[in-house]
């Protein structure tokens, strides 16, 4: 596949002790520790009584998203969006299948409506006040690599920045058998076309398989995250290459048969 | 206002819905104005409300190789894939191609939740059965899989789920691969099978009509659920005579999660993003299917917009009564009868809706109609507030 060539123009994280990429970037080159008091995603562009009821992928993504976009030069209220998710909320999956199974009349209406797999794009967007384009992806465990794609793709298609947000929330119930998760992992990144800027990453897809050992290396807080989150095993070796900021190539997972290859030319 | 795009063609396609298996079972069905729509007998808690229903799903499993996806929403990719020889124009394209140069772009809402939710009914202790102990049958992209493990594809492969829009939005995806190059061709499916989590759902909100649904009647009184699976090839290059996507348009309601904007904001907005695309203006479009769920706000919405854009000339209705609303494959299922309406001069009228809201204008359609179809529209908004617009062309006859 030729190269998708884009800049990153700025990113946010958010993962248990890790409120935000600058701590993140830290602890990826080892010069910081996970502070404990960070528990609980809190984006300030949610409404306090949105934040008090809000499903946590919507706070997740909602967090990280506003990250992404302070860090750059655009407003939220304009950008399209890219948001992609492993599982998807499990935590209302493990709801609305147990009350389907004893008490299906009882189902929560708003529960239901939380349930869709773009309730975080959603509510991203009427927080933000956007009328853009979103879309909510899943590619299993390749969702990060086939939603940095797609980024990619709408921004050079439409040659305009997108907000990229991939996050997964802890399982629960039965699923964690079939789906684990353990802990929430968000990751957002506004992707630009690079134009004649220097790119930030090269992208292009191709049959074969992923690196192995790209979690070799990592800080043992970041190996943890990866074991207990897969949103967190899928971008993180991609977020230690930019947190080191020197070039370098990967390829992750993209399908059952092929692999992103990243170029990073920070 | 986004530039025109150059068309990409459509090249195969085709729909399994309570209409029947294939483009044929659609167009005999429209044509008589017979409808797909049964008292539901599906779920085992009773819920009086009408569905579309695909018959024949229980009694056909998937082929042992594919044993790890056995679940009711594969089963019925499986049984529309094969549809129309579909499977065989799409596996020729991946040889013409190349696998890495085709993409498989596939859309659902609820994927294959039924499984998830059977495991729930037959759990042994805190656990799934050991049947059910299959992690590729409960995740949002277990039609991906499926679909990928069968077709043998490498290029771009990923699941777009934004309820009731996601299989329209994936044309507008294939269209912006095929221009940026990465690849020549997308098989595009979009399916979405019955499951108590839809059915269950939208009658906790009130949005399910407990008689067939009446969409635009100044009577209706909400949606009735089907299964579909719609199937589509897309490719940068096609014989004259096929038709093909000029337009699409995306938008956000930026409003509420599961009520449309008033002023349908967001359906003006994916409107002129795909009248753009195309380089057309309102005036050239000949048909529109609408979204038309019969939801008493959706119809409301959605009929204003019309009647403000479109003039008497363009002819509008929704398929809903024929199919009920197919949710995350609604899209591509609308866009088979678009293809239709164009190649066979069949204007589809609005089944069930007897007396019209007055918001609706004089463009609705209540009985079908003939006409010379060569440009025509579909409309699929979701919750969450997404909605897409797609433009088609007809080909040119030989």
């Amino acid at each position: 596949m030729n190269v998708l060539g884009v800049c990153i123009e700025g990113i946010g994280l958010w993962a248990p002790g890790w409120p935000d990429w600058p701590s993140a970037r830290a602890g990826l080159r080892g010069e910081a520790q996970a502070n404990a008091a960070v528990v609980t995603p809190s984006p300030h562009l949610l409404a306090a009584a949105e934040r008090r009821r809000a499903p946590l992928p919507v706070l997740l993504a909602c967090d990280v998203a506003a990250q992404a976009c302070a860090a750059s030069t655009h407003a939220a209220d304009t950008l399209a969006s890219v948001f992609a998710s492993t599982h998807g909320d499990l935590v209302i999956t493990d709801y609305m299948c147990s009350t389907l199974a004893t008490a299906p009349r009882e189902l929560s209406p708003i529960r239901f409506h939380n349930s869709v797999h773009n309730a975080p794009a959603g509510y991203w967007t009427i927080a933000a006040h956007c009328h853009a384009a979103s879309t909510s992806i899943s590619g299993w465990y390749a969702s990060f690599a086939v939603a940095l794609l797609e980024a990619a793709v709408q921004a050079l298609a439409d040659n305009r920045p997108i907000l990229l947000a991939a996050y997964d929330t802890p399982s629960a119930g039965p699923i964690v058998d079939v789906s684990p998760a353990a802990c929430a992992f968000g990751v957002a990144m506004l992707i630009s076309p690079a134009g004649d800027r220097r790119a930030t990453l090269g992208l292009g897809l191709h049959e074969g398989r992923a690196d192995e050992g790209l979690m070799m290396g990592l800080p043992a807080a970041f190996n943890e995250l990866a074991a207990a989150n897969p949103m967190a095993a899928q971008s993180l070796p991609l977020l230690a290459a930019l947190a080191a900021a020197r070039p370098a190539s990967l390829k992750i997972a993209a399908g059952a048969h092929s692999a992103l290859a990243i170029e990073v030319r920070a | 206002m986004p530039e025109t795009i150059d068309p990409v063609y459509i090249t195969a396609y085709t729909a399994t819905s309570a209409l029947g298996r294939g483009v044929g079972d659609h167009l005999a069905a429209l044509r008589e104005e017979r409808s797909g729509l049964r008292n539901n007998d599906f779920t085992h808690v009773p819920l009086t409300c009408a569905i579309g229903r695909v018959d024949g799903l229980e009694q056909r499993a998937l082929p042992d190789a594919f044993a790890a996806y056995e679940c009711r929403n594969n089963r019925l990719a499986w049984l529309g894939i094969e549809a129309d020889g579909f499977l065989d124009q799409a596996r020729a394209a991946i040889r013409r191609y190349g696998a890495d140069r085709v993409a498989l772009l596939v859309a659902t809402s609820t994927s294959s939740i039924g499984s998830t939710e059977e495991g729930y009914t037959r759990l042994d202790g805190e656990h799934f059965p050991g049947d059910l102990l299959r992690p590729a049958v409960h995740t949002p992209h277990s039609l991906g899989l499926f679909l990928e493990h069968l077709l043998g594809t490498r290029g771009p492969c990923l699941t777009t789920a934004t309820a009731c829009s996601s299989s329209a939005k994936i044309f507008a995806q294939a269209e912006r691969m095929i221009r940026l190059g990465i690849i020549d061709a997308a098989i595009l499916a979009g399916v979405d099978s019955l499951c108590g989590s839809v059915l269950f759902g939208f009658n906790a909100l009130e949005l399910v009509a407990a008689e067939a649904c009446r969409p635009f009647d100044i009577r209706r009184r909400g949606i009735s659920i089907g299964e579909a699976a719609g199937f589509a090839l897309i490719e940068r290059q096609g014989a004259a005579g096929k038709p093909r996507l000029i337009g699409w348009g995306e938008s956000s309601d930026a409003h509420h999660m599961s009520t449309p904007h008033p002023q349908g904001l967001g359906a003006q907005l994916a409107l002129e993003g795909a009248l753009a695309r195309a380089g057309l203006g309102a005036e050239a479009v000949d048909y529109i299917n609408l979204h038309g769920t019969a939801t008493p706000k959706n119809d409301e919405v959605e009929a204003g917009v019309v009647a403000r854009v479109f003039s008497a000339r363009t002819r509008a209705s929704s398929s809903k009564g024929w199919t009920g609303h197919t949710l995350g494959a609604a899209g591509i299922l609308e866009s088979t009868v678009c293809l239709l309406a164009m190649e066979h001069g069949l204007i589809p009228g609005t089944l069930n809706c007897a007396e019209p809201d007055p918001v609706c204008g004089p463009q609705i359609a209540l009985r079908n109609e003939s006409a010379d179809v060569r440009i025509a529209l579909t409309n699929s908004f979701g919750f969450g507030g997404s909605n897409c617009t797609l433009a088609f062309a007809r080909g040119v006859p030989a």
